[in-house]
């Protein structure tokens, strides 16, 4: 499943998506995330029929990602994410 | 808040009819699962009781002051339709925006999920996007032909452009809700939609255009136009695959939906249930799922 957490207002869209068929749990995401966007549920609950954990983007962070991902992209020589990087299973992207 | 307080004591053009069944044909008795869903949505709360999967009866309702309050009123009424008693109920799912304060469930399942697995049971297994305008925000869902979801997208930032924003209106224009998309297709040419859906800018602009002699239909058009496109905006990110069905209080307004409809160029599909009852359904249905996986209540 691709989960697409976010919004979209008059600046453009702000989205990340959690691909859920290639998330493991690992936790790596929320190790490495300054802004504690990402925790690790034992119960999708998107799938409840899926067993095992899986990342989700905390429910207080989804209205405010724009903000809270701003010291991760710097306008000028952006550095990659530290959470896309820190996926090895390549289930996190960003629209922005 | 005090907005309500105020409508409150006018008439009520926003409130629509509450209402229970129950299907004659299910004898609960015989049932081997009997699974509770319970959608408590911004604006109206339902729940739904399925024996062994298939609707035994459900109730529909306007959403109180609180969950608890609201999860427990739908309950009551559901069951009054039937001579079940509560403790027969095997698995209770909460979902809707209120899921977290819904004490009798046994497990709380989202909205996203629920509604694509309704759909799913209430349109058939050719839907492959859901549209859920609610009262207090809108999601567009894509699922496979199990209902599982593929892809979702959600947007509650704002109330603009959802069910509630549209109780306000009628509101004001005093026109009932359910005659909300009848009135606002009579208007000889389609007016070019207000400025904002924005509750409270959209309410100060619609009194301007009353006031420059526009009829209350032409303005309930402008608005649902704006609306419609509004929603469009949103579910545009995700893209729209056949079959298309439309759940949520607002599926029943043809003022937006139909305006809505033209933009993507398809036509959504129709059921003989109410679509307001898809995410208890949908709720209910994962409550039977978890009882035959041997995760109910009784083992
Ligand atoms: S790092 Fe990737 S695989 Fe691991 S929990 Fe986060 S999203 Fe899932
Ligand atoms: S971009 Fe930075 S702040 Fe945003 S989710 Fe990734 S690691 Fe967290």
């Amino acid at each position: 499943m691709l989960a697409n957490y976010g919004y979209k207002d008059g600046s453009g869209d702000y989205f990340i998506t959690i691909n859920t068929d290639l998330c493991n749990g690992c936790g790596e995401c929320v190790a490495v995330c300054p802004a504690n966007i990402f925790i690790v549920v034992d119960e999708d609950p998107n799938d409840p029929m899926r067993d095992g954990p899986v990342a989700i983007v905390a429910e207080e962070k989804k209205k405010k990602l724009k903000y809270e991902c701003n010291p991760c992209k710097p306008t000028q020589n952006r550095p990659p994410l530290p959470c896309v990087e820190a996926c090895k299973t390549g289930a996190i992207s960003h629209s922005w | 808040m005090q907005i309500e307080m105020r409508e409150e004591k006018k008439q009520e053009f926003w409130r629509w009819k509450e209402s229970n069944w129950k299907n004659p044909d299910i004898e609960w008795r015989s049932g081997k699962f009997i699974t509770l869903g319970i959608d408590v949505g911004s604006v109206s709360s339902q729940a739904v009781v399925m024996v062994d999967g298939q609707i035994f009866a459900y109730s529909n309702m306007r959403t109180g002051s609180d969950s608890p309050h609201s999860a427990r009123k739908a309950l009551d009424f559901v069951l009054e339709a039937t001579d079940m008693p509560e403790d027969r109920v095997d698995y209770c799912v909460g979902t809707g925006y209120g899921r977290v304060n819904v004490p009798m469930a046994d497990r709380t399942i989202t909205e996203i999920a629920c509604h694509a697995r309704g759909a799913n049971f209430i349109y058939g297994p050719e839907v492959r996007t859901v549209l859920d305008v609610g009262g207090q925000d809108i999601k567009a869902i894509q699922c496979d032909e199990k209902g599982r979801v593929t892809n979702f997208l959600m947007n509650d930032k704002c109330a603009a452009g959802t069910g509630r924003g549209m109780e306000v209106f009628a509101d004001l224009l005093g026109i009932a809700i359910d005659e909300v998309g009848e009135r606002s297709f009579q208007v000889k040419e389609e007016p070019p939609p207000v400025s904002s859906t924005c509750v409270v800018y959209a309410k100060s602009e619609a009194l301007g255009l009353l006031r420059k002699g526009w009829s209350r239909e032409k303005v309930l058009a402008a608005y649902c136009r704006a609306m419609a496109e509004r929603i469009y905006s949103l579910v545009e990110r995700l893209g729209v695959k056949p079959q298309l069905a439309v759940t949520g209080g607002l599926a029943k307004n043809s003022g937006v939906i139909e305006r809505l409809m033209f933009m993507i160029g398809l036509k959504p599909m129709n059921s003989k249930w109410d679509a307001q009852i898809a995410g208890a359904i949908g709720a209910a249905l994962f409550g039977y799922a978890l009882c035959q996986k041997g995760k109910g209540r009784k083992k």
